[in-house]
């Protein structure tokens, strides 16, 4: 199996265009085509084509990574529709939405004054991971309706919910290394 | 990387931290957030009859970065009239703070904090207007 490198990452692995894939069948793609590139194949082969190999092996790592993560294959679906993100100058402005995660993170760090800290985490995460499913959800619709300015929208929210998750995973750290 | 001494100054001993009733008519809030990193910013500021900013609060998640301009811009508002703190530039910021290229961007959402903050004050008062006319 060839890699084109003007192929798009779903195109790699042969899968739909679409923000739902199937995941079981996105890595077992990937270790066959792996094996194709592997550097063991090309031990006796040219210079050029060694180096062909070495890139389509990371073309197809960097293809991987990108679609196993919904947030990451949202983003670059939204780009091959013509979407573009600029992190450095979009700040988000939606007030309710900024309003409430001001609120989470200041529940968040709230969470070491509860009586019972890995409790009110827990609750707490359930209650965001919740809020991140129903989101993802909506995503989806979006995407498939091709709404996608309000696709990225959703995206960048997304991403808030990301780093709030990051913050909750290193408080319970903290709290677990505490006790 | 390494943080400019302001920076770390502003960082360790924020000025101004604090909420404000952002239903007070003389309150004017500022949400925003960065969907790089996550970070959220809420600027807060206070403002008098004369129409000079009186006070200023902040709360900020994020990196050092973030919380040392949305500090700083707090310090500088008060006393100014809505223009005048309309009219400060994330630049200024960035060098005050000697921001490195990647930081840059912590600048520009404090500025678009205030710009923000000035935006909702001004909405409240248009309605105000409105409804004594």
């Amino acid at each position: 199996m060839a890699v084109e490198f003007t192929q798009n990452y779903f195109e790699i692995f042969g899968l739909p265009v679409d923000f739902q894939i199937d995941t079981s069948l996105l890595t077992e793609r990937y270790r066959e085509l792996q094996k194709t590139v592997h550097p063991d194949r090309y031990a006796n082969a040219s210079d050029r084509d060694r180096r062909l190999a070495v890139q389509q092996a990371a073309n197809i790592n960097e293809a991987l990574n990108t679609l196993k993560l919904p947030l990451k294959r949202a983003r670059y679906l939204l780009e091959l529709n013509g979407v573009e993100f600029d992190d450095e100058k979009e700040t988000t402005m939606d007030p309710e939405f900024l309003m409430e995660q001001m609120e989470l993170r200041e529940a968040v760090a709230d969470v070491r004054k509860q009586d019972d800290p890995f409790a009110s985490l827990n609750e707490l995460m359930e209650s965001i991971n919740h809020k991140q499913s129903t989101m993802i959800a909506r995503l989806q619709e979006l995407i498939s309706t091709q709404e996608y300015e309000a696709a990225k929208m959703q995206v960048q929210k997304l991403q808030f919910l990301e780093k709030l998750i990051f913050e909750c995973e290193s408080l319970e750290q903290d709290l677990a290394d505490a006790l | 990387m390494a943080y400019s001494e302001k920076v770390i100054d502003h960082y360790e001993n924020p000025r101004n931290v604090g909420n404000m009733d952002k239903d007070d008519q003389d309150v004017g809030t500022g949400m925003v957030g960065a969907p790089a990193c996550g970070d959220v910013m809420r600027l807060q500021i206070k403002v008098g009859e004369d129409g000079i900013i009186e006070d200023a609060k902040f709360k900020t998640y994020g990196c050092g970065s973030a919380i040392a301009s949305s500090s700083l811009l707090t310090e500088w508002v008060k006393g100014k009239t809505l223009d005048e703190a309309a009219e400060i530039k994330n630049t200024e910021i960035a060098e005050e703070l000697e921001l490195p290229p990647v930081k840059i961007h912590c600048s520009v959402l404090a500025e678009d904090a205030i710009k923000a903050a000035i935006t909702d004050y001004k909405g409240k008062h248009d309605q105000e207007e409105k409804k004594s006319a």
